[in-house]
């Protein structure tokens, strides 16, 4: 039957309509080589399950509950309703600081990251020589900015005496404290963050060599420019590599913490310019010890991370361009 | 000369080279706004080398951009500034935690993408949503209790909070980066071990695994950054100073009662606390690149 094509033959396709599509037996042996596999899997799956079990969904449903009440660490839980949540909102100033400090941070880093990756990719992928070299010097940032080593080199470097006040005096401009002023201590750190746009910018460097030259060179044939060529080829292609870049740093950035927390040396300061939530939820666990004001914050957080990334989903079906589904 | 259509070889030759020339330029000019944007991001780094290699009075004292007296006093200084506790054991706390971390996300990652990618179970695709979703859980939710839980059994001020979870496959990025490998993999590599009577464990150890190096390779790597940096959890659940690792050390620097303003030690300090991490990515360089440019699609 292979190497006839039932479909032309009338006699063989209505012997074939008869039949059951699939002819593998579903004998003892058959269900019991599934049962088999089946226990298999969940062997393997045996340590993940006991994670998601464990150390996800037990201090998840823990830290829900203890968001509803007021713990010190010493002593017990004790129940306090919605007490938490309504004095976030309104009676903590530093709270609804604190998610103005992640707003801004938020809203200047991703775009910034988005364009400066994407916009290195592009040249990158005009067939310059070098490109493994330029990569991964470029890449570099990525792997050493989150580090608390490099968060103590910002701090020098936008410092009183630091290299970019050095740099600003030899053309003649009195530089400042950058770091210690409530206006410039925040756009120092998203600057940390804008730096290690090398993670991104791999991403779509990948997906930038994945569109065809033929689509370029018919363009040009048809008589596009460069800025036409991108704008109506390269940019409708990659928007599904700019949708994941973009849930990637959303999530990211509204966790942030080491950067801020080195530069202000843990306190969010100066007056909790770079307080972000993060941060803010590290203190009044750890250093108040108010667990359960910190679990109300850490549902809040989720439940914001949760909304931005469905809102970006449900844009996507307006912006992201799939091929051919 | 544009309606005289003659195609004068001359003329074309020239044309052709001009254009040649105009390519070249243009590559000249992207190389040279590539080079200048690359040395405006690594200044700092660069500044920060320069500063650990001269002597502390001349950091801020704005002695040119190369130094004059070349010195390492600086990183003897920084090495030894909680003086009986120094760098060593940092560095030693640091690379255990790592070496642990890498074990258990290699196994227990790989257990569960073998799973996922070549088994057939029933509930496999609610279980994978799970998994993906758990990539998308911020640590707060989880950190709190996890906290009061390990401290109530004495795991603080132990690595063991640092390093079960790994046992437990907890970062599910690696589960999700090893199915998106092993799929790839041709089915009938293992037909032929069931043919010769291997258990399913014979055929995640003995076929699968190894065939997995690269994204094995490139968990490994990613696994001692992230450890290695991760500065969050370390903070939290190493206090004593005998436990601390690098990240945790390198803080103190801040802490004006520490009574150190050693900036050349602390230039020298942070230079050799992204060494690892350097040395690291440049073995790997290769394979580094590669894994996260299809960390998300295929």
């Amino acid at each position: 039957m292979s190497t006839i094509d039932s479909s032309n033959n009338p006699v063989l396709s209505a012997a074939e309509a008869g039949r059951p599509l699939r002819q593998i037996p579903e004998n003892r042996s058959g269900s019991a080589l599934k049962k088999a596999e089946n226990r298999a899997a969940y062997l393997f799956l045996l340590p993940w399950l006991c994670g998601i079990v464990l150390i996800t969904t037990l201090p998840m449903l823990a830290s829900l509950y203890l968001s509803f009440t007021n713990y010190a660490v010493i002593g017990l839980p004790s129940w306090v309703g919605f007490d938490n949540y309504v004095r976030l909102f309104t009676g903590d100033r530093r709270f609804v600081a604190s998610i103005w400090v992640t707003l801004k941070f938020v809203g200047f880093s991703v775009p910034l990251i988005l364009i400066f990756s994407l916009c290195v990719a592009v040249a990158l992928n005009r067939g310059l020589r070098g490109l493994a070299i330029y990569r991964s010097l470029f890449y570099v940032p990525s792997l050493i900015g989150a580090s608390v080593g490099i968060g103590l080199l910002w701090k020098e470097v936008f410092g009183e005496r630091g290299v970019v006040n050095y740099l600003l005096s030899l053309v003649g401009i009195a530089g400042r404290g950058w770091i210690n002023n409530p206006t410039f201590a925040l756009p120092s750190v998203i600057t940390l963050n804008v730096w290690t746009f090398g993670a991104s910018m791999v991403i779509f460097l990948a997906a930038l060599r994945q569109i065809p030259d033929s689509y370029y060179e018919a363009a040009s044939i048809d008589g596009a420019n460069a800025l036409q060529r991108f704008r109506r080829i390269t940019l409708p292609l990659i928007t599904p590599v700019i949708f994941f870049n973009t849930v990637l740093l959303l999530i990211g950035s509204f966790q942030s913490f080491t950067q801020a927390f080195v530069v202000s040396n843990g306190r969010g300061g100066p007056i909790d310019s770079t307080l972000l939530y993060s941060l803010y939820l590290y203190q009044q666990a750890f250093q108040q010890l108010q667990m359960g004001y910190a679990s109300a914050m850490a549902w809040i957080l989720l439940i914001a991370i949760g909304l931005a990334t469905a809102v970006l989903f449900w844009s996507s079906r307006y912006w992201v361009f799939y091929g051919d589904r | 000369m544009a309606t005289a259509k003659t195609y004068d070889p001359e003329l074309l030759k020239a044309e052709r080279q001009r254009r040649a020339n105009m390519r070249r330029l243009k590559g000249l000019g992207l190389h040279a706004i590539l080079i200048s944007l690359l040395f405006v991001m690594l200044y700092p780094v660069i500044w920060m080398v320069f500063s650990a290699l001269r002597p502390e009075a001349e950091i801020f004292g704005g002695m040119g951009f190369i130094p004059t007296n070349w010195t390492l006093e600086n990183f003897v200084r920084g090495w030894n500034l909680y003086g009986d506790l120094t760098f060593t054991r940092f560095y030693i706390n640091s690379f255990i935690i790592c070496a642990f971390a890498i074990v258990g996300n290699l196994l227990a990652c790989s257990m569960a993408a073998y799973a996922f990618a070549r088994l057939e179970f029933r509930g496999k695709w609610v279980l994978f949503a799970i998994m993906l979703g758990t990539m998308m859980l911020p640590i707060h939710v989880q950190l709190i209790p996890q906290y009061i839980f390990f401290l109530n059994i004495g795991w603080v001020n132990t690595i063991l909070p640092l390093v079960v979870p790994k046992f437990l496959a907890h970062d599910a990025f690696f589960i999700f980066l090893m199915v998106q490998f092993m799929r790839s993999l041709p089915a009938e590599l293992e037909q032929a071990a069931v043919v010769d009577g291997a258990s399913y464990w014979q055929r995640y150890w003995r076929i699968i695994l190894p065939l997995s190096m690269p994204a094995l390779a490139t968990t490994a790597v990613f696994t001692f950054i992230n450890t290695y940096n991760d500065f969050f959890s370390q903070l939290i659940y190493l206090t004593d100073t005998n436990r601390m690792t690098v990240p945790v050390a390198l803080r103190l620097f801040l802490d004006p009662t520490s009574g150190s303003s050693s900036f050349g030690g602390l230039f020298a300090m942070v230079l050799v606390s992204i060494g690892p991490v350097l040395g690291f990515f440049l073995a790997s360089q290769r394979l580094l690149t590669k894994g996260i440019a299809t960390q998300g699609f295929k």
